[in-house]
Order: structure tokens, then C-alpha cells, then sequence
């Protein structure tokens, strides 16, 4: 039995509805009664109960349809929700990233983008600094590395976060619909890159509305209905009912 | 997560990197501006309070300045800090990482324009022929501190409650007004009517201020005001930080 890097042990997860107090103070003075029932009674159920487990090295693949509750299963991995009920484990060093080039910030350049980035994810400068040769070659930015990411296109900005992410050597990736942006080439090259890391024993978690993407690398996949798992296993039978519905 | 002092160092430092380089692209200009606005400032009041209404205070704009250039690092945080977690909501929701960073850097970044306009109070104690004593290496490292850990505090608790209570920027806009002016710093703390004095202490940033004043244009630091100055701090981080700690995992989901 391999070691799990996962663990997820009846997990579930609601938000109450922030929007009746958002509205500020003076709202919520005004209509204290009422808001305050409101807020209580309301609570969004996005999880329900969930139990499932990631190996080390194994590619993960998470599918269903919009709103099921993929993202908040990622969110959970990343450590930036807690959950309202159950446990969530994640044996891992650095922090995984939500999403590419997120906290990129477009007055700076991309290779100041690339510090903020992987000390954001828990790296030190020092760390980030030996990687940064080989971020900006992977990236193919050339001249543009030194330019504010405005200037780029969302194209470009993706192929940066790419390269961060797969230069910084992770053990674990969490990576949310990123194979849909880029040119052809580029997008070959990150499957490429994300088969080799499987072969270098990364742990991958992969949510994507490709069959296609899931099918060519994940291992597993968990496909979640209605906030619950509908079903979970190897690649091939999950990814054929999940196609016939 | 390795959370080891190096990478919280680290953090820090890119992160305020990054704040003044989004500010200013040009670190020598975005100096100019940082001392322009309290100068600017200096000089409407020193019009309004000498010129037209003929205040009796001799060096009345080194006066001014010793006041305002403190008080500027304290109004520029808090009125930027409601906002900050908002600005940032895209790290927030992707990235786990301590999220008390964002309003720190803020703080040390405004911080570090305040340290860099004490020159321009040197130039003016220079103009007025006044002496600039030893006590200004202890003083200015200690009142650093205390200042910090005030602005800090109130700059977590009030980034932190904005982003339930999105209003709250307002009410922040309307008190840093208030205290700028119930604070002594167009006037001296000894102008106050007797019936008033002793309510002056009340307000955290009176003791402060007057003592940034009287170190810089007396060489002196009293210890009273010190201590008074001392506990608000210690109070305000306490306070902040509980209150960052109670809701700051909740900071993903309401954004």
C-alpha cells in the first residue's frame, strides 16, 4: 500500500451567506433581526460528506459539472478553506498553487512575478533564485521576461505560471483547468512536462471538463455529483459513465 | 509548511518589494511624492495658522512638520488597510499562506518613507538653527517600535472586520479626520483648555505624537507619555491580532 498524501475523512463543507452582511454595517444595524435569522439559517452546502484518498505519485483526476464542488474540493487541498465538518490531511512542503500565476501582479515584471510567485508557494528568494534560469527558458518569454505582465498575453501569462509551478520541483500539484489556454505547442509541452512528472513520482491533482486531458494522464478519477462522490476508480470506467450522462 | 524565519522574512521582503514598485515605479520620484504630501499639508496649515490667524508660536513650521510627518505614516496605513485584503483577493483565494503579511507590509512600507523624510525634519531643525541631540538614537528606534505596533494593530483588526463589513472603509475615512484633529499636532498639547487635558491621554495618538515632537525639537523623551504610548500599543496588537486570528480563515470564503 502506497502512503497517501491526501486524506480526506468525511468531509463536508457550507458557507453561510456572506452577502447579507457584506452589505456593511449600516445594513446590518438597520435590519439587525432579520439579518442575523438569515444569516444562521442560510448555510450553502458545497460539500456533503466526503471520504477519499490521493497516493504519492499518483495523478488524480476530479470531474463533474459546474458548481458540483471541484473547486472547493481544490481549495481544501490548498489549504485556503477549512472544512465545516470532517478532516482534511495534506502531507506536503510547499503550498500548491489554486491556479496558475495566481498573485501575479500585472505592474510587475514577469521575472519579479516569478519571486512573488514561489515565495508565495513557501519558497525562500535563495531557493526561487537557482530555479530562475530555468523558468525563464522553460517559459519562452525571451526578451519579454523583463517587461510588466500587462503587456502579455493570457497565453503568455499562463506559460509563466506553468513554468513556475513546473521548475520549482513540487511534490504536489494542484492544477485547476490549465491545458484549455495557450498555443498548441505550448500546451504539448505541458503535458509532456506533467507525464514526466509522474514518472518522478509528483502527486498531480487534475480538475478538468476534458475527458480527453483526464483520460491521457490521470490514474484515478473522482467524479462528483450533487456535492457527493458518484463515483470514484481508475480512469477508463469513471470517465465512461461520467461521458454517457 | 515550512514556516521557518528565513521564508517569513522572505515574504516580507517581496512583498513590500512589490508595494513600493506598484506605487512607484520610480523609486526616486515615488520619495518626492512620499515627503511632498505631508510638506503640502505643512504648508496649507502653516498659512491658515500663522499667516491668517496669527497663532503666537515661534518656528511654528518645524513645528508643524515634527508633528505631521509621524502622523502621515499613521493616517497613510490605516486609510490604506481596509482595502488591502479586497486588493489582494486573488492571492488570498489561491494561495495558503500567513495572510498578516499583506497588512504588515503596508505598515513597513509606510514606515520606511516616514524614516526617509527624517532627513527633511533634520533640514529644517538645520534652517532654525536648532541642535539635534544624541537622545535621537534611542528616541527614534523606541517611538519606531511603538508606532508600529499601534498602526499595526489596528491596521490587522481593520483589514480583517472591512471584509465582512464593507462600510467599515467609510467610517475609517470619517475617524482618521476626527483624530487628526483632536490630536496635538497643529497645536501644542498645552493650548488645551484645563477642563480638557486630561482626556487628551484618551486618544491613542496624542501621547505619540507629542512625544515624536518633543524628541524632535527638544531633544527630550518623557517617560509618561512613553508608557501611555507603550501600553496602547501592546493593547491595539493584542486586540488586532486576536481578532485577525478569530476570522482570518473565513478570509477565502467571503471574498
Amino acid at each position: 500500500m502506497i502512503e497517501p498524501v491526501i486524506i480526506f475523512r468525511n468531509v463536508s463543507k457550507s458557507y453561510p451567506q456572506y452577502h447579507q452582511i457584506t452589505g456593511g454595517f449600516k445594513n446590518f444595524i438597520f435590519h439587525f433581526p432579520k439579518s442575523m435569522r438569515a444569516f444562521k439559517s442560510t448555510r450553502y452546502e458545497s460539500l456533503k460528506d466526503i471520504s477519499f484518498e490521493v497516493r504519492k505519485g499518483e495523478c488524480f483526476g476530479i470531474i463533474g459539472r459546474n458548481g458540483a464542488g471541484k473547486s472547493t474540493t481544490l481549495g481544501l487541498m490548498a489549504g485556503v478553506l477549512r472544512p465545516t465538518a470532517g478532516e482534511v490531511i495534506v502531507k506536503n512542503r510547499v503550498s500548491p498553487l489554486l491556479e496558475l500565476g495566481a498573485g501575479f501582479n500585472i505592474e510587475l515584471t514577469g521575472r519579479e512575478n516569478i519571486y512573488l510567485n514561489g515565495v508565495l508557494m513557501g519558497m525562500t528568494r535563495r531557493e526561487v533564485a537557482k530555479k530562475e534560469k530555468e523558468i525563464i527558458e522553460f517559459s519562452e518569454l525571451g526578451e519579454f521576461i523583463d517587461q510588466p505582465i500587462r503587456t502579455y498575453s493570457l497565453g503568455m501569462v499562463t506559460r509563466l505560471g506553468f513554468s513556475v509551478v513546473a521548475c520549482l520541483n513540487p511534490e504536489l500539484l494542484l492544477i485547476d483547468e490549465i491545458l484549455s489556454v495557450g498555443d498548441m505547442q505550448f500546451q504539448e509541452k505541458c503535458l509532456y512536462k506533467m507525464l514526466d512528472f509522474k514518472q518522478k513520482g509528483v502527486t498531480m491533482v487534475l480538475v478538468s471538463h476534458s475527458i480527453v486531458d483526464i483520460e491521457s494522464i490521470c490514474d484515478r478519477v473522482m467524479w462528483i455529483e450533487n456535492h457527493q462522490i458518484k463515483m470514484i476508480g481508475i480512469t477508463e470506467p469513471v470517465a465512461k459513465s461520467y461521458f454517457v450522462t | 509548511m515550512k514556516q521557518s524565519v528565513r521564508y517569513l522574512l522572505d515574504l516580507i521582503i517581496v512583498l513590500t518589494q512589490k508595494e513600493l514598485k506598484v506605487r512607484y515605479k520610480n523609486n526616486v520620484l515615488g520619495y518626492l511624492w512620499s515627503v511632498a504630501n505631508p510638506l503640502a499639508f505643512a504648508f496649507v496649515f502653516y498659512i491658515a495658522f500663522k499667516t491668517i490667524m496669527k497663532i503666537q508660536m515661534e518656528n511654528f513650521a518645524l513645528f508643524l512638520i515634527a508633528g505631521l510627518f509621524p502622523w502621515q505614516w499613521f493616517a497613510n496605513s490605516i486609510s490604506s488597510t481596509p482595502t488591502i485584503f479586497l486588493s489582494n483577493a486573488s492571492i488570498i483565494k489561491k494561495v495558503n499562506f500567513p495572510k498578516n503579511i499583506i497588512p504588515l507590509t503596508i505598515v513597513l512600507q509606510d514606515m520606511i518613507h516616514f524614516i526617509l523624510s527624517i532627513p527633511v525634519i533634520m533640514l529644517f531643525m538645520g534652517i532654525y538653527h536648532k541642535p539635534i541631540g544624541l537622545i535621537w538614537f534611542i528616541g527614534i528606534p523606541i517611538l519606531l517600535i511603538i508606532q508600529f505596533m499601534i498602526t499595526y494593530g489596528i491596521a490587522l483588526a481593520v483589514s480583517s472586520i472591512n471584509l465582512f463589513f464593507r462600510d467599515l472603509e467609510r467610517l475609517i475615512t470619517i475617524l482618521v479626520t476626527l483624530i487628526l484633529y483632536f490630536t496635538p499636532i497643529f497645536y501644542p498639547e498645552t493650548m488645551l483648555p484645563a477642563k480638557f487635558a486630561p482626556y487628551l491621554k484618551l486618544n491613542p495618538l496624542a501621547p505619540l505624537i507629542v512625544s515624536w515632537r518633543n524628541l524632535f525639537l527638544k531633544n527630550e523623551l518623557d517617560v509618561t507619555y512613553l508608557m501611555i504610548s507603550f501600553g496602547y500599543g501592546l493593547l491595539f496588537l493584542t486586540l488586532g491580532y486576536l481578532i485577525y486570528r478569530k476570522l482570518y480563515w473565513k478570509f477565502a470564503e467571503v471574498l
